[in-house]
């Protein structure tokens, strides 16, 4: 069976700094994944490889199948990437980003869906605000959205709670596992474990470019009985 | 297709949502050029035959056209950079040819749009002909293309403002305002007549010139000629950099 992701002793440097030092992974079709690390680990290196932003010197990455490289509209048109940092385009409103986004990926008519995502993400009461009004939980949220507009089946969360209150994390919870349970991948970096531990069936622990652990949740917790994932998480990283 | 036409009209709606500033405001300062030469000059200068407000006109058109579709496509790439929505297009597969074209076209659009604006707002201060329509429109496009190329490679070299600011301050601004915008280059020293035949710009201000009044410093065919050139050279370079991602792909 094909992978959502195949990572391949994945190498990349920024002059003297190894960022990705030979990174190997596979994703399973359907898994809720969870990258962890701490910060410089190389998890938004990985993923922006994935995504086409950064250019590996070296390995190869696909998204089921289609190398980023030499088959990089395919991949691109089966992943959709939630940025780690809020950025927006400050001269249009949430609705005109997200049909934007959606011709970028070729869809035209995307409007039943996007107000699928606009409802699911409480977002309906703003579709028609300009991006600079928003509040910046706000502003994370259309992120997501614009992640979704294609419906990809590979879904890259890249924190995407940082800064969001607790309610709307919840909703934006409910609506990736309603996702996942329809049968997309979900790999998701967050540096809130209890939410990893929650969320994602497998883990891969980063740090310094390697990946130092990678397992199951259930195993990992297993190694350090009794403990938290962030318990497992700072002893890992000390070893 | 889509994914060019979405960025195509995106970058439409990008500086039609603020055409006060964009096309407005270099029509205004089109305006007073022409107020503040044509008075100090009309009645002094004849140039190719015509008073001298009449050969101002399409100087001013064409100055606008150019630095303004300048100004759309740098300006665009650079704040896309700064505050890092570039990654919204950089995302999806849009292929780096489609990518060229929504940009160069939409800083063309702005360009005629600044320059019909000119145009309109000068022609109570003289009667003017257009001889040769073809050519006003052949010029004013490949100009347009070719500045709009331009700025492309400047968005994508500054990563900062003020590296955008030098790129049209000390190269664009002198190209277009040492090009006869103001002048016929008939009227300078051979040596400095001389160093105008390697502006580019030259050539299309006095092309787009032709097709007003029917004549011009050089062959309407030698000013189409360098510009189709320019624009495959400028166009080739912009691709190659798009191809490689350079400055946008780490």
């Amino acid at each position: 069976m094909t992978a959502a992701v195949s990572i391949i002793d994945v190498v990349k440097n920024f002059g003297a700094l190894q960022a990705l030092a030979g990174v190997s992974l596979e994703i399973d079709k359907g898994e809720f994944f969870g990258l962890l690390g701490p910060n410089g680990a190389g998890k938004t290196t990985l993923i922006s490889a994935l995504a086409g932003l950064v250019r590996a010197d070296s390995g190869r990455l696909s998204v089921l199948g289609h190398d980023v490289v030499r088959d990089y509209r395919q991949a691109r048109r089966l992943l959709g990437v939630v940025p780690q940092e809020i950025v927006f385009d400050p001269f249009f409103s949430v609705r005109e980003t997200l049909r934007i986004q959606s011709g970028y990926f070729g869809l035209r008519h995307n409007d039943d869906w996007i107000d699928e995502i606009l409802e699911n993400l409480d977002l309906a009461g703003k579709a028609d605000v300009n991006m600079r009004r928003l509040s910046g939980g706000m502003k994370r949220r259309v992120l997501v959205a614009q992640a979704l507009v294609h419906k990809p089946p590979v879904i890259v969360l890249d924190e995407p709670t940082a800064g969001v209150d607790v309610e709307l994390r919840q909703g934006l919870w409910q609506f990736v596992r309603r996702l996942n349970n329809e049968g997309h991948t979900i790999i998701l970096t967050t540096h809130y474990l209890e939410e990893a531990e929650a969320l994602c069936g497998r883990i891969a622990l980063m740090k310094q470019g390697r990946i130092i652990a990678l397992d199951s949740t259930a195993n990992l917790m297993a190694a350090h009985p009794g403990g938290t994932l962030e318990d497992v998480f700072v002893r890992t990283m000390n070893q | 297709m889509i994914g060019f036409w979405t960025l195509f009209y995106k970058e439409l709606l990008r500086f039609w949502k603020v055409a006060f500033q964009t096309v407005g405001a270099p029509v205004l300062t089109a305006l007073l050029y022409l107020l503040i030469f044509g008075h100090v000059l009309d009645e002094h200068v004849v140039v190719h035959g015509v008073r001298y407000t009449s050969f101002l006109i399409p100087g001013l058109v064409m100055m606008q056209v150019l630095q303004n579709a300048f100004a759309n496509s740098s300006s665009s790439l650079i704040q896309a950079k700064i505050t890092g929505s570039i990654v919204f297009v950089l995302l999806p597969p849009i292929p780096y040819g489609a990518f060229f074209t929504a940009y160069v076209l939409a800083s063309v659009a702005r360009g005629l749009m600044v320059g019909v604006g000119v145009l309109l707002a000068t022609l109570w201060f003289a009667d003017l002909q257009v001889a040769a329509p073809l050519w006003v429109l052949a010029f004013a496009v490949l100009g347009g293309a070719i500045l709009g190329a331009l700025g492309m490679i400047a968005g994508l070299w500054s990563e900062k403002f003020d590296q955008l600011a030098a790129f049209q301050n000390f190269l664009i601004m002198p190209l277009t305002m040492l090009s006869g915008v103001f002048y016929s280059i008939h009227s300078l020293p051979a040596f400095w007549q001389r160093v105008s035949h390697y502006n580019p710009v030259f050539f299309m201000i006095d092309g787009f010139r032709y097709g007003f009044f029917g004549v011009s410093d050089v062959a309407p065919e030698v000013s189409l000629a360098v510009v189709v050139a320019c624009f495959a050279a400028v166009s080739l370079l912009t691709l190659g950099l798009l191809k490689r991602g350079w400055k946008l792909r780490a």
